[in-house]
Order: structure tokens, then C-alpha cells, then sequence
């Protein structure tokens, strides 16, 4: 077994400098790695490039990174719901790449998987595709999408175990395992570390192949964005 | 004339047994509320979740457990949930049967345009490119005018486009519209709407054969 545990979030950091480029999980605030997120703002990194289907809302989140102005760059595919992302673009103190959800996921699955680039059918005949080679095949249109290069991947899983195995719950998988091996370290925060074994290998859904750092998080406030209810009769 | 829940009763009954659909935001998401209970569906919402079910009771939501409008969901037996590239895969794949969407503009070929209104500010396409560039089988649920009360249903889009040539049916406030390859097939009239007012609040061009029937919701 190749050990992949480190102490805590600190550690797990290490090596982050300013400049950067990070892939971070989940869609909306679910599935983000909030530990990392706010290890991020403690150390006040600057200069980075964010890689995230969302923005994150005002207090939580990437809007936490964004309200410190530690970012330069976001790529994403919807950044609604932020007050702060919305004040820094039009200000043009942030830059930001608007990129299909399926293309993103799939530029990131792509590193992960080594293949430098593909062709999409999503945002032909757009401002998306602009630049962009396009190509026909059996009679419909493409665009060619290149795959992402990051320094750090930030994912969170609902457990792990010391070898990086990562098991997700729910709809917080979302691009968390996509992410997973698509930067040169890839840092996984999870609510429940296990022993290598505790884990039916079976029901991994990431191979800790794809992972260098992982580490038990610590007090998720998993905040929901959206809470809708049904009424009792 | 219809409102948000008509256009989504009229639209539910396109929904056929067997079918794997995509509902966007707003009123297709209302279509899950009246498909017909004889027959077996299962949403898809591109977060990563196939099988979704009604919104949970109070007490019951799950903060890891929500669709892609971000709104906490519950999932029925038969339920999967899986990544994000494997969602798009399905969508890309057209493995799933039908897409219903919401949209500012459509043009009379198929085109759509729903996604940025230049000046304002740009949230970002979310999922729509994706889902608009592949599906076989889109439906757009819409309001046949704006707010301005200009024409919806466009010869040519005006706003940033989401997807070309690619809406196949559109169901509004006043009509249920085919595109045809010369322009938009009048196919049904919404309750005590008359052609004329039909052909008024359609800026593109509006093909009107024969008798057309009043919609059964």
C-alpha cells in the first residue's frame, strides 16, 4: 500500500505559491472542499487561477478567496449568486473564461486521462468557438477543446482511506472525481478517513492512483444554497 | 391563453413511457409535476443525478443531495448519481430522450439564444450549450413575447447564441410550434387564442396549414 495520509490541511498545502493554477470540486457549495479553501484565504495565495464550475456565493465558498482579491482568473461555467465576482468583472479586476459545464468537466477528464484535446459539438456556432479549430464529422459540427493544465487539484470526498481511495456521496461527486490526477497533485480532503482496508474496493469510485494528498477534514458547515421543500399534507 | 403551469401541462404530454429527460430551470420544471402516472420516466439533472424525485419534506433535505438549479431533491428507487463527465456523456451521447428548456429567443431555423443579454451582466451557459448541441429532442417552454411584449419567436436571434439549428418544438403562452425547414409549423392553438393573435406576436415566419386545433391539456 502507498501511503497518501498527511497530518492536516497545512501539509497538504505545501508547495502552493502565488500564480498559480487550481482545479477546486463541487457545483454550487456542494462538494467543495471547504478545508482547503479556507487554508487557502489563511495563507492569502495570490494571483490564481481558479478552475471551478462556480463562483461560490459572498461568504462562503470561492467568494471567501474572492473577497480577499487572491483571485486574477476564473473559469467557469455559471457564476451567478456573488455580489463580489460580479462587482470585481465589471471593474476588470477579474478575469474570467465562461467555458459549457460539460466542456469543463471534460477538459478536466481529459488531463486526467492524457489526451491533449477533443471534439465537442457543445457551443458550435457560438461565441464559445470562437478561435477555435472546428471539424465535421458525419455530417455535424465540432469544436476542438484542450484539456486543462493545473498545478493543484482540490477535491473533496465523503471518505478515503490512507491509499487515496475516495468514495462520494451523492450529488456532491459532481466534479470532484473529473479533477482527480488532472493537476500535478491532486489534494483530497475527506469527512471520514479509514484504514486502508475499511474501504470494499469494490465500491471506490477513485483510485488513489489519482491522488497524492489526503487528509480527514474538519468541520463541515456544508451550507445548501437552495432550500426547497415539498409540503406535509 | 396559458400561464407558466399550462405551457408545463402542455409540454408533459410530450413525455413518453421509457423516456430519460433533462428538465432546465424555471417552468420545465414544473413538467415533472403533471406527466401522466401510468407511464415510467426518470429525470436526469446534469449535477450528476438520474431518478430525481419531488423536493424533500422539512427535516429531511440533504445538503449533498441537490439539482442543478442548487435546490435540495430527493431521488426515487432506481436512482444513480455519478460525475459530472459522465453526465455530459449521457447528454452528449444522446442517451438521454428529451430536453426541455427555457429561452429568451428562438430563431426560425432552430436556433436559440438564452444564455447572455450583452451589457448586463453575464452569469455563464451552465449546462444549456451542452444540452442544446446534442439532444435529438429539444423542447422550448417559453412566453411568446417579452416583457416589451416584442416577439420571441425570431426570423433570425438577435442575443448571443446558446445552439444553432437545433430546437425542434416550442410550446408558449398562445401556440404549440413546430420548426419546419421554411419556418415555424403553427401546430395547436392555446385555449381561446385565435391565429391572428398567433401571427401577431410572431416576428418570424409562421406556417399555418390547414385547421388548427385547440390544445388538450
Amino acid at each position: 500500500m502507498i501511503r497518501k495520509t498527511v497530518k492536516n490541511v497545512k501539509q497538504a498545502l505545501s508547495g502552493i505559491e502565488d500564480g498559480m493554477t487550481l482545479m477546486l470540486g463541487g457545483f454550487g457549495l456542494c462538494g467543495i472542499p471547504e478545508n482547503a479553501i479556507a487554508e487557502l484565504v489563511r495563507i492569502g495565495v495570490k494571483e490564481i487561477t481558479c478552475i471551478s464550475n462556480n463562483a461560490g456565493v459572498d461568504d462562503f465558498g470561492l467568494g471567501l478567496l474572492l473577497q480577499k482579491h487572491q483571485v486574477k482568473k476564473m473559469i467557469s461555467s455559471y457564476v451567478g449568486e456573488n455580489d463580489e465576482f460580479e462587482r470585481q468583472m465589471l471593474s476588470g479586476e477579474l478575469e474570467v473564461e465562461l467555458t459549457p459545464q460539460g466542456t469543463l468537466a471534460e477538459k478536466c477528464r481529459a488531463a486526467q486521462a492524457g489526451f491533449p484535446a477533443f471534439y465537442t459539438p457543445a457551443g458550435y456556432g457560438t461565441e464559445v468557438a470562437e478561435g477555435k479549430e472546428t471539424r465535421e464529422f458525419n455530417g455535424k459540427m465540432y469544436v476542438l477543446e484542450q484539456a486543462y493544465k493545473a498545478d493543484f487539484s482540490f477535491v473533496k470526498a465523503w471518505k478515503g482511506d490512507e491509499a487515496g481511495n475516495l468514495v462520494f456521496k451523492g450529488t456532491a461527486r459532481n466534479f470532484n472525481p473529473c479533477m482527480c490526477g488532472a493537476a500535478n497533485i491532486t489534494v483530497a480532503e475527506v469527512e471520514e478517513l479509514l484504514p486502508a482496508g475499511q474501504l470494499d474496493p469494490n465500491e471506490v469510485h477513485v483510485p488513489g492512483i489519482f491522488v497524492q494528498r489526503i487528509f480527514q477534514g474538519k468541520e463541515y458547515e456544508k451550507r445548501i444554497e437552495q432550500r426547497t421543500l415539498r409540503q406535509r399534507n | 391563453m396559458l400561464d407558466k403551469t399550462g405551457i408545463a401541462k402542455r409540454i408533459a404530454r410530450e413525455v413518453q413511457d421509457g423516456y430519460y429527460v433533462n428538465l432546465g430551470i424555471g417552468i420545465p420544471t414544473l413538467v415533472a409535476n403533471f406527466v401522466r402516472e401510468d407511464i415510467s420516466v426518470e429525470f436526469q439533472s446534469e449535477n450528476g443525478v438520474l431518478g430525481m424525485g419531488p423536493f424533500p419534506f422539512e427535516g429531511e433535505e440533504d445538503a449533498d443531495i441537490i439539482n442543478a438549479g442548487k435546490q435540495t431533491i430527493t431521488t426515487l428507487p432506481g436512482a444513480s448519481f455519478f460525475d459530472s463527465a459522465m453526465s455530459f456523456g449521457m447528454i452528449r451521447g444522446k442517451h438521454v430522450d428529451l430536453t426541455i428548456l427555457g429561452a429568451m429567443e428562438v430563431a426560425e431555423n432552430g436556433d436559440i439564444a438564452n444564455w447572455k443579454i450583452p451589457g448586463k451582466m453575464v452569469k455563464g451557459m451552465g449546462g444549456a450549450m451542452d444540452l442544446v448541441a446534442s439532444a435529438e429532442n429539444i423542447i422550448v417552454a417559453m412566453m411568446h413575447t417579452n416583457r416589451a411584449g416584442e416577439s420571441k419567436l425570431l426570423k433570425k436571434c438577435s442575443l448571443p447564441l446558446t445552439g444553432v439549428s437545433c430546437v425542434k418544438k416550442i410550446v408558449t403562452n398562445l401556440a404549440v410550434l413546430e420548426v419546419a425547414p421554411d419556418g415555424f409549423q403553427l401546430l395547436e392553438r392555446a385555449p381561446g387564442v385565435s391565429i391572428e393573435e398567433i401571427q401577431r406576436a410572431t416576428e418570424g415566419t409562421l406556417l399555418i396549414g390547414g385547421d388548427i386545433p385547440e390544445m388538450v391539456l
